[in-house]
């Protein structure tokens, strides 16, 4: 995989911000804070039903049942989460082969080598960013920055297209603006590397072993 | 050869052929290019890897311009 990292500022950043105005450009520092906020987030359901299942034990051993269920949702909840982030990554409807074919063709012409081999096994396009690395698939990406994975909801306004002219479309933004597509993507999730692998099929496992190698 | 193509249900179309040194096939180009600029499209080039620039004029010296519709937070 070629290790490219974006443009500083891009020459032209997204049309499709102006569909989402009201949105501070996402920055690095931008995405620190909300990867922060996330783990407040959980650390908000998972903190009281841990002290829960402690002083319920502490108080009766016959309590320990309530324990296990206080343990149980500590547990869910997050996971729950995780599942969400891990969803973007869903394929979409396929088309015919032959548009199929094409696409990815097309898809084939905008990447390297490794990166082909790594979609053609997973369905997702490794893409090194200035924000961290990318993981692009038909209906939103992932971005892996060390043991942090967020997960942004984001696709083609056209849903008759093959599924390698979908991962293009988010591609070719990422790769003209990527704190704009940032912006215009919704993040579902971020949070631990490892919540998310666990709620991911393997051969999409497989691209987020490959790129946080 | 130049071409500009738009990703669809087909996979892509081309939608024109041009040759910088042939101006009737780049003035077909253009109206092509405006035409699918009007309908919605976003226009894209590659600059090398990991790189690449929306345009709002066709680049006449670029070897392969892709029409992309507009992506949106889902």
């Amino acid at each position: 995989m070629a290790a490219h990292a974006h443009a500083a500022a891009p020459a032209e950043p997204l049309p499709e911000l102006a569909g989402v105005y009201w949105r501070p450009r996402m920055t690095a520092e931008r995405l620190q804070a909300r990867g922060r906020l996330w783990t407040l987030t959980t650390l908000a359901h998972v903190v009281p039903f841990v002290l829960t299942a402690v002083v319920m034990v502490a108080i009766s051993p016959y309590a320990l049942p309530v324990a296990i269920a206080a343990l149980a949702h500590a547990w869910v909840i997050p996971s729950l989460y995780a599942r969400r982030g891990a969803i973007v990554t869903r394929p979409v409807r396929r088309a015919a082969d032959g548009p199929e074919r094409i696409a990815l063709g097309l898809l084939g012409d905008l990447v390297d080598h490794d990166a082909r081999e790594l979609h053609a096994r997973s369905g997702l396009v490794p893409e090194p960013g200035r924000l961290g690395t990318w993981l692009v698939g038909e209906s939103g990406a992932l971005l892996v920055q060390g043991r942090r994975v967020s997960c942004w909801c984001v696709r083609a306004a056209d849903p008759e297209l093959p599924s390698g002219d979908r991962v293009a479309h988010l591609l070719l933004a990422l790769r003209a603006d990527e704190e704009g597509f940032a912006t215009v993507a919704n993040l579902a999730f971020s949070g631990a590397r490892w919540r998310v692998r666990r709620r991911l099929p393997k051969p999409r496992r497989v691209a987020l072993d490959a790129v946080a190698a | 050869m130049s071409r500009l193509v738009r990703m669809d249900h087909t996979g892509h179309t081309t939608l024109a052929e041009w040759s910088a040194s042939d101006p009737a096939s780049v003035e077909a180009a253009v109206a092509a290019f405006r035409e699918e600029l009007d309908q919605g499209s976003i226009a894209m080039v590659t600059r090398g890897p990991g790189h690449a620039e929306h345009v709002r004029e066709l680049p006449v010296g670029e070897q392969l311009v892709i029409m992309r519709r507009p992506i949106a937070g889902g």
